[in-house]
This record gives structure tokens, sequence and C-alpha cells, in this order.
């Protein structure tokens, strides 16, 4: 295994072994980076926010850590392990990822949430209790038998969480899944995500560009320009003392 | 006067030869079909332009193409197939796959490309990811088979140049057509035309019902 190199540029890494390392991260398309990202860790409980403007690799990075997108260079650590070291099934199958579109699949509200659980080969007692308990929690019980496509925004993204709070993931990857919300229905939705990351201490990694969202649920935020981590911290922390003008200006100071 | 016999067993007969010349044309058809919305290879968009021609090619070349290679004097003229249920068999399967390839393409580029992230952002493995495409384009995959059966159904030129159209062996509902209308026997034309036209509208019509009432 190749030695770390420096963590210490998100916190403090001492006694206990972060749920996911990233080092000397390099993403290349047509001979560019896009990505370079030089150290980065999750720690379990964490909910980090990747925040910054479009095109800066945002997304990028998201499919990288979904790993649906090779790197060309670096290291990814999950669980203490090289990456590589999971077969991708079994990697993804430690993972859910929730994306702007819900693109729920056209069948019921239960067998949508239900998916996931199906492709692991849960019985059906356990599917049934998971998924019953998820729909509950998420206010859309009363939605199960319900054609996926007769939603609205809300109620579809909200059946696209419950799909991915069903595998009580170990990471909960979250890609901007609230950009195409109304504000009001975004403001529900973002209050009951916060109270549920709470109370289930959920790794989650989320992409957004927008900055109330990041101070609502973040416990930690990075901000990535032009493919490079320019600042990472405290939510208020960051938004208190921009590293430079770059992250100012970004963050509106 | 065809006898009632006659009638029933080429109706038999063309079904059969149809129904599984459509048969496997879906076997070949989905998985390629398949493979060419879905994988990114060199050389694609040839096989692409390749299968939308295959889609409209006249059944009267496929039937002697088909026939060249069945002659005695052909490459497989060993096997003796030429002017057997068999014969049409091959040739319609080679007018509908490319039909069924070329809809299943069509069909799975019409889902949202991100689809394929989300089922194996939840974990689906490889196969799972494809059943689950195939299962969200159920209707337009069945548009695939229907337009396949169509196309095989109803053609003429290829049953009757591999197949013969020998009373009793290889004749189907559309070669007898054109048999009759030459002997000047319009009212039998006319009557295997009618049913010509009401099988297939049964078999249409079943899977619409089946189409429309998984949009409910």
């Amino acid at each position: 295994m190749t030695p770390l190199v420096s963590l210490e540029f998100m916190g403090d890494t001492s006694g206990v072994t972060p749920l996911l390392q990233l080092s000397n991260l390099l993403v290349r398309r047509e001979k560019q980076t896009v990505l370079h990202i030089e150290s980065l860790f999750v720690e379990s409980g964490d909910v980090l926010a990747i925040v910054g403007p479009n095109g800066a690799g945002k997304s990028t990075l998201f499919l990288v850590l979904a790993r649906l997108l090779k790197a060309d260079h670096g290291q990814v650590l999950f669980h203490g392990r090289p990456a590589e070291s999971f077969h991708d099934l079994e990697y993804r199958r430690q993972i859910a990822l929730v994306l702007q579109e819900s693109l729920l699949m056209d069948m019921s509200v239960y067998e949508n949430a239900a998916m996931g659980l199906r492709f692991r080969n849960k019985s059906g007692d356990e599917i049934h209790e998971r998924v019953n308990h998820w729909l509950e929690r998420l206010g859309i019980v009363h939605l199960s038998g319900r054609p996926a496509r007769k939603l609205s925004g809300g109620e579809a993204q909200r059946v696209s969480l419950a799909r991915a709070f069903v595998l009580q993931p170990d990471l909960l990857l979250l890609d901007e899944p609230f950009t195409s919300l109304d504000s009001p229905t975004r403001a529900r939705l973002l209050e009951d995500l916060k109270s549920v990351l709470i109370e289930t201490k959920m790794t989650t990694i989320f992409i957004t560009h927008d900055l109330q969202e990041t101070l609502k649920l973040a416990t930690r935020m990075a901000v990535i320009l032009d493919g490079r981590i320019e600042q990472s911290g405290v939510p208020q922390n960051v938004f208190d003392k921009p590293m430079n003008d770059r992250v100012a200006r970004f963050l509106g100071r | 006067m065809i006898f009632n016999l006659e009638l029933s067993s080429i109706t038999l007969l063309s079904l059969r030869v149809s129904g599984i010349a459509t048969a496997i044309s879906l076997l070949i058809g989905l998985p390629s079909g398949t493979l060419l919305a879905l994988a990114k290879f060199p050389g694609r968009s040839f096989l692409l332009s390749l299968i939308n021609t295959g889609m409209a090619l006249p059944p009267v070349v496929v039937g002697l193409a088909v026939a060249m290679i069945l002659w005695r004097s052909g490459p497989l003229g060993d096997l003796q197939l030429i002017y057997t249920p068999a014969a049409i068999v091959i040739a319609q399967t080679v007018i509908a796959a490319p039909v069924v390839t070329g809809l299943t393409t069509a069909a799975l580029q019409q889902l949202n490309p991100r689809l394929q992230l989300q089922l194996y952002g939840l974990g689906a493995s490889r196969v799972q990811m494809i059943l689950s495409l195939w299962r969200e384009a159920r209707l337009p995959l069945l548009a695939a088979v229907m337009a396949g059966f169509g196309s095989v159904i109803s053609e003429v030129g290829a049953s009757m140049m591999v197949g013969g159209n020998i009373r009793g062996q290889t004749r189907v509902l559309t070669t007898a057509i054109v048999l009759e209308t030459s002997k000047g026997e319009f009212e039998q034309a006319i009557a295997l035309s009618v049913l010509l036209l009401l099988i297939t509208f049964l078999i249409n019509w079943a899977l619409t019902w089946i189409q429309q009432r998984g949009k409910e």
C-alpha cells in the first residue's frame, strides 16, 4: 500500500480511520486536467458539502466517488483500504446515490423504494420492513401504491431519498438533489433531510452550488473552484474567513 | 374451393413460421440492440447504419440471397433446407432481426442516459441494470416485437423464393393469395386476405392491450 500523503488539509484524522480518503486524485479530459484533489477525507458521520460554481468539477468528483468514472491518477481509500481492492459492485453496494433528477422507474412508489434491496436479494420481509419504515419517515407512506409517474417533483425526490436510505449505506452521495424543486417544497424537504441525517448520523457527501443548503445541512464544506479544492472546513468558519479572493467572491463576501 | 382443412393448415403454418422467425429475431435483436444502445465501440455508428438499412431490406432480395445459399449447389445446399418451412424461417429471421435490433436500440436510447448511473448507484450489477432498462422500456420493446412480426407475417417475396409455395408443405397465407390471384380465383384471394388481416389485427390488438394495461 502506498503511504498516505498529507491529510492535514481537512482537519485531524488522529486515531480514527476516515471512511473515505482521497489523495492526489487527478482526472483529465482531452489532455486538460478537470479535477485535481490533493487531499480530502470524510469521517463517519460527516455531512460534507462540495460547493462550487457550475463547471468547477463537482460532478466529476461525484462520479469518481460513486465509482462511475475512473480517475487517471491518485488514490482513494475506502474504510482504509484502497478502493481498487473492492470489486466495483462490492464498492457500489456500500454507497447510495441520489441525483438531481429523481429518475424513478415506471412502477409503484413502493417498488421504486425497494429496488436497491431487490438488487441485493434481500428477503421479502426485510424489504417490507425497511421500505415501509423509510416511506413513513419521509412522509410518503400514503403514496406507497401510487405509480411513480403520477408524483409531484417534491414527492418524487422523497422517493428517491427513501430508495437510498433503505439501503443503509456507509456513504450517501447526493448530487444537487433539490435544484429542480420550487422553494417551499425545497425548504420542507431540506428540513426533513436535516433531521434524518442528524438522527441516523449517516455519512453524506452532497454536491451543491447553494450556500443556504450548505449552511443548513453540512458539518463540513469544501469549496471547489476550477477543479481544485480551494478551502475546506466548518461551514461557518469558511464563510467568516475565506482563504482568498476567489473563495470570497464565490461566497459573495 | 380451398378446403377448410387446407386453409387452417396454411394459416397455422404462417403463424408458426412467422412466430418462430420473430422469436429468433428477438433472441438476436434484443441483446444486439442493447449492445448498440449502451456500449461505445469503434464501428458502432457504421453498424447502426447497417441495421437501419437492414430494417428496410426488400423481402425479395433477402429471398434471393437466402435461396442462393440454400440451393443444392449453394454453400449450405447439403442441409437440404430449400423449399422447406425452415428455409422460410431463416429468410424471415433475416428480415425481422434488423427490425427488432433497430427498434430495441431506439427504445433504449429514449431512456434518460443518467438512469444507468442511477441504477449502478443503487447497487445494480450489469445484468440487473440491463434487465431494469428493459423493464423500463418494455412498451417500446413490445412495439419492436409487433413490428418484427408484422414485417414477416405479411411478406411474400422471401417465402415464395425459398419456400416455393408447395401445397401442403410450404404454402403460407401470402403465397396462397398470390397463387389464387394469378389463377383468377379472386374470391379465394380476398377470403385469404381477410383472414391474414384478421390474424395480424388480433395479434396486434392483444399486444396493444398489454401495452395499454402497462400504462395505467
